[in-house]
């Protein structure tokens, strides 16, 4: 019973979609932000993965994990703020609010 | 000289990953989805110890398990005031079931025909002191313009959540 890169790739595919199908059908907007830190972590994975398996030495994977990382973390800052503010202006996270571009 | 992954350790961390994703998805309260997300992360974190990438494994609970997961559950206790609003239906929803069941199926099919390394891996591990260096010398430039994206993200997080008064 060995461990190589296939299954960490399988794993961070399968965290990957369960994030991008909370993504899609949750109607909260926190849930959504949950969902895509989800989805960014499995990505992260996927290069420790690649880092690990393919280029130990120069971990080029760790780093672009860690600049992902920092980027997602302003994400979720910058999101979270958002919510808030629509918060204040509707009195509700509901997606369904916020339709004013809605055709 | 190759090695390969400590399998149970392995299986253990995936399947905790895998259960706290599901449950996060399958629950219905949206606090408990959060709760779950933290244990998501550090089963990643984890998995990063398995990998031998100790400095993410670090960072991965101080940023995600730390500060995330805080400020995701500071958000809904601002926002989702009474208890009936915090627990959620289920939604009913399978076009996002099939487009994410799609997805996975397409990502896993690519995994199996097309991965490139096997389950040997190389035994060289630089460790953490290589990685500060490596950090500090090749990535300074990026490094500077992480630091500038959390500065404005911050700024602008305060603007946006700020008085009413503007």
């Amino acid at each position: 019973m060995t461990v190589g890169l296939p299954h960490v790739l399988t794993l961070a595919a399968l965290l990957f979609g369960i994030g991008l199908y909370g993504a899609l059908s949750r109607k909260n907007a926190v849930h959504v932000m949950m969902s895509l830190e989800l989805m960014a972590n499995a990505v992260n994975l996927n290069l420790v993965g690649f880092s690990r398996f393919v280029t130990p030495e120069a971990m080029t994977g760790q780093f672009f994990a860690v600049f992902s990382m920092v980027v997602s973390a302003a994400e979720i800052g910058l999101g979270l703020a958002l919510v808030i503010a629509i918060y204040r202006r509707k009195r509700s996270v509901e997606l369904d609010a916020v339709q004013e571009l809605k055709g | 000289m190759s090695t390969t992954l400590p399998a149970v350790a392995f299986y253990l961390l995936a399947f905790a990953a895998l259960y706290g994703a599901i449950s996060m998805m399958s629950t219905r309260n949206v606090v408990h989805a959060t709760v779950w997300l933290l244990e998501v992360m550090l089963a990643t974190a984890g998995l990063y110890l398995v990998l031998d990438a100790e400095f993410l494994a670090l960072v991965q609970v101080l940023v995600y398990a730390g500060a995330v997961a805080v400020l995701t559950l500071f958000t809904v206790m601002l926002t989702l005031r009474r208890r009936e609003d915090a627990v959620r239906p289920f939604p009913t929803a399978w076009g996002s079931l099939a487009i994410a069941a799609l997805f996975t199926g397409a990502m896993l099919l690519a995994i199996r025909g097309f991965c490139p390394v096997g389950v040997e891996m190389p035994a060289i591990v630089p460790g953490i002191e290589a990685f500060g260096r490596e950090l500090f010398t090749t990535w300074m430039v990026p490094f500077e313009v992480a630091s500038l994206v959390l500065l404005v993200a911050l700024v602008g997080a305060v603007w946006w959540t700020g008085g009413d008064d503007r």
